[in-house]
């Protein structure tokens, strides 16, 4: 094992991403990402990867030329933030259903409308149904363990399918943390080179991309669905491996004091550190509150969490997106739909927060217990909000 | 004109004889872009990788789980070609230096109609050429939204009745002339640039063979000819295409490292723009004035092309 380095964590993922030996990177500039941007420009040109680095114009187009790339069978990563997302949108779906393993960093950011550069989550809520494994860092640890076990999730025979890792904006790429770096050789046992299915190459012509009829397009979509479904598995089994080897564990849902907790706070990424916080002094104080934190948004760990949840009375969702004139934040209703069947379920209050960079701070966290003992409707409330 | 009136003797020689884009295929009768597509593959060979844009040469060629093509061929979406292409070839760069794929030159190439490579993939294309990527980009142009039903693009010749360019009794068709994308590679330092046309097989391969050879970026914009969207007889496609020529409305020349040169020469009158106008539906609305107007747009762009052919050097001149 190496030693504990003190590092930013954008800078920190790109190191991540060169232990993993990629090939090929496209990735285009934008805040929070820049510096995963630069210092993957800095490790190619410095020679210390054998890789190209695709300069390319917009992410429109770092999305398709990973997507040329890794059908040539090249291990492709590109990285981005908000605007640069949504610009990916047409492109996601289209890299999910040709199986192709290409990794993404996305630096969570605000989307605009207005213009803001900060942490939140509405630029990957509107992906989620692209058909690719979403899953949250909480942490600079988490970010370069994520990133190198994105790779071997991707690529495994079973899954191939594109991964997307969010890191939160600022919140986590601009952090200076203590990290720990795999060994080069650590990672070269634990992701070998990709093996891919089929390639575009002259030796063995295909052909990829073909269009669907009516008569093969609903196989098509089921097959996809099943595809990213199965994947938790091999995600599962990985991490499992994962933490054989590095004594670090990794599963769909965490839980933090939530055995028996009456009330249970759910957070998603960055913000799962200073729930904790929260979680000892409300526990300190001899309050039932737990902490769940979703680290797997695709696949949708349903069991995972029905199991995390077990017999608690409230459940405190945070969504830190807004679903404009919805049921509720992205993240509870989806919980709140699956949990709908079910006979024993808690009360669900969802708390819309964090958004374009307002800070949650373990405060808030409390507020929102206390608040959540009074409220009596089920709707939505935007927590924080100056009136 | 010769070598074309005696193509049976001359192309076996000059022309693979091999099929890459195989029969079977749902192009429409008479259709010149799939004319071009398979000269183009004969010409390119085994060794590429085809990306190909959303579009008529796509839809005729691909519905699964059927394929036209026997050489290596992706589609991704419309307006990102040049994106994908541009990450094939850095792949291939990429794995053949780590030995992971056969030590032998394999060309990318990406492949768009007018609309996606003028309108919606112009900036994914000019990104690629500028990042000097070892792409050849071919541009099949017959100069509309054809596959989605003739919609004018910004390739839509001067006057031509489109879907969304109607003749109408206030507007008479297309209201601007086509954007003129060879200059925007030549402007963009692109090495070989080169129009081309399928009426002119022997042209178009010797083309397509010098795109290939370019160790960089190269651009290929190929007149293809279209007679459902052109409102044409189908078997008038070969005369449309030299039609279009010998008037000038679409000189066949190539550009080298910024040197200019006609490949296929016009008669010494040309022909006038009425004699390529009249055969096609999409010009019918045009009067005696409207084809005046024509025929000073075409006058004006020759003019424009042969000052530089007679007066540019070519960079490696300067």
């Amino acid at each position: 094992m190496g030693k504990r380095v003190g590092m930013e964590v954008a800078i920190a993922a790109s190191e991540a991403v060169a232990l993993c030996n990629i090939d090929v990177a496209a990735v285009y500039p934008i805040t929070p990402q820049s510096h995963m941007a630069e210092h993957l420009a800095d490790i190619i040109h410095d020679g210390r990867i054998d890789a190209e680095f695709i300069t390319v114009e917009s992410e429109h187009s770092s999305i398709s030329a990973c997507a040329g790339a890794s059908a040539v069978g090249a291990r492709a990563y590109t990285a981005t933030s908000s605007q640069g997302l949504m610009l990916m949108h047409e492109i996601l779906p289209i890299v999910s259903a040709m199986r192709l393993p290409v990794v993404m960093g996305n630096a969570n950011r605000a989307v605009s409308g207005p213009l803001n550069i900060w942490n939140d989550h509405t630029d990957i809520m509107p992906q989620r149904d692209s058909g690719w494994i979403c899953m949250f860092a909480e942490n600079g640890q988490e970010v370069v363990d994520m990133t190198i076990q994105s790779f071997k999730i991707a690529e495994h025979p079973d899954v191939m399918l594109p991964v997307v890792l969010n890191i939160d904006g600022f919140q986590l790429t601009h952090m200076i943390e203590p990290l720990e770096f795999p060994t080069q050789a650590q990672v070269n046992k634990f992701l070998p080179p990709r093996k891919p299915f089929a390639t575009l190459h002259p030796d063995n012509p295909v052909s990829m991309g073909c269009f669907n009829m009516p008569d093969i397009f609903t196989e098509t979509m089921k097959a996809k669905d099943t595809a990213l479904k199965n994947s938790k598995k091999t995600i599962v089994k990985i991490w499992n491996e994962w933490g054989k080897m590095f004594g670090r564990h990794y599963r769909p849902v965490e839980t933090y004091r939530a055995k028996g907790a009456e009330t249970l706070i759910l957070t998603m990424g960055s913000m799962g550190e200073t729930a904790s916080i929260a979680v000892d002094e409300m526990r300190g104080k001899g309050r039932s509150v737990g902490l769940v934190k979703l680290r797997l948004w695709r696949p949708f760990p349903v069991e995972e969490l029905r199991a995390a949840i077990g017999g608690a009375k409230t459940l405190i969702v945070m969504d830190r997106a807004v679903s404009f004139g919805g049921a509720g934040g992205p993240v509870a209703t989806e919980i709140k739909s699956f949990l709908f069947q079910d006979r024993k379920r808690p009360r669900i209050v969802d708390f819309i927060m964090g958004l374009g960079g307002r800070d949650v701070a373990v405060d808030d966290f409390i507020a929102m217990v206390d608040r959540a003992k009074k409220k009596k409707d089920e709707t939505y409330e935007f927590y924080g909000v100056r009136e | 004109m010769t070598i074309v009136q005696n193509y049976e003797l001359f192309a076996p020689k000059l022309i693979d004889s091999e099929e890459y884009f195989s029969a079977g295929h749902r192009a429409c009768q008479g259709c010149g872009e799939v004319l071009a597509l398979r000269h183009i593959l004969k010409a390119l060979g085994e060794d590429v990788i085809i990306s190909n844009a959303t579009g008529c040469m796509e839809i005729v060629s691909s519905a699964y789980p059927q394929t036209a093509w026997t050489v290596p061929y992706i589609h991704v979406a419309f307006e990102n070609a040049g994106a994908v292409g541009s990450g094939v070839e850095s792949a291939v760069k990429a794995l053949r230096r780590k030995g992971r794929i056969p030590d032998r030159d394999v060309k990318s190439v990406a492949i768009a109609g007018d609309g996606g490579t003028a309108d919606i993939g112009l900036q994914a294309l000019s990104g690629a050429m500028e990042r000097g990527h070892d792409l050849m980009f071919v541009c099949l142009d017959n100069e509309a939204y054809m596959n989605t039903g003739i919609q004018r693009s910004s390739l839509t010749p001067f006057m031509a009745a489109t879907t969304t360019s109607p003749a109408g009794r206030e507007i008479k068709g297309q209201r601007t002339g086509k954007k003129n994308v060879c200059e925007i590679m030549v402007a963009q330092g692109v090495s070989y640039v080169a129009t081309a046309c399928p009426s002119y097989p022997i042209d178009l391969v010797n083309k397509v063979k010098k795109a290939k050879a370019v160790k960089g970026p190269s651009y290929l914009h190929v007149f293809s000819m279209c007679p459902t969207g052109w409102r044409c007889a189908s078997e008038l496609t070969i005369k449309i295409g030299r039609l279009a020529v010998e008037t000038g409305v679409f000189p066949l020349y190539e550009v080298e490292n910024g040197k200019y040169r006609i490949t296929v020469e016009m008669p010494e009158r040309r022909r006038p723009v009425e004699d390529y106008l009249k055969h096609q539906g999409r010009f019918s609305h045009l009067n005696a004035e409207d084809i005046k107007l024509v025929q000073q747009k075409v006058d004006y762009e020759m003019k424009k092309l042969m000052d530089k052919v007679s007066g540019l050097k070519g960079w490696d001149e300067i």
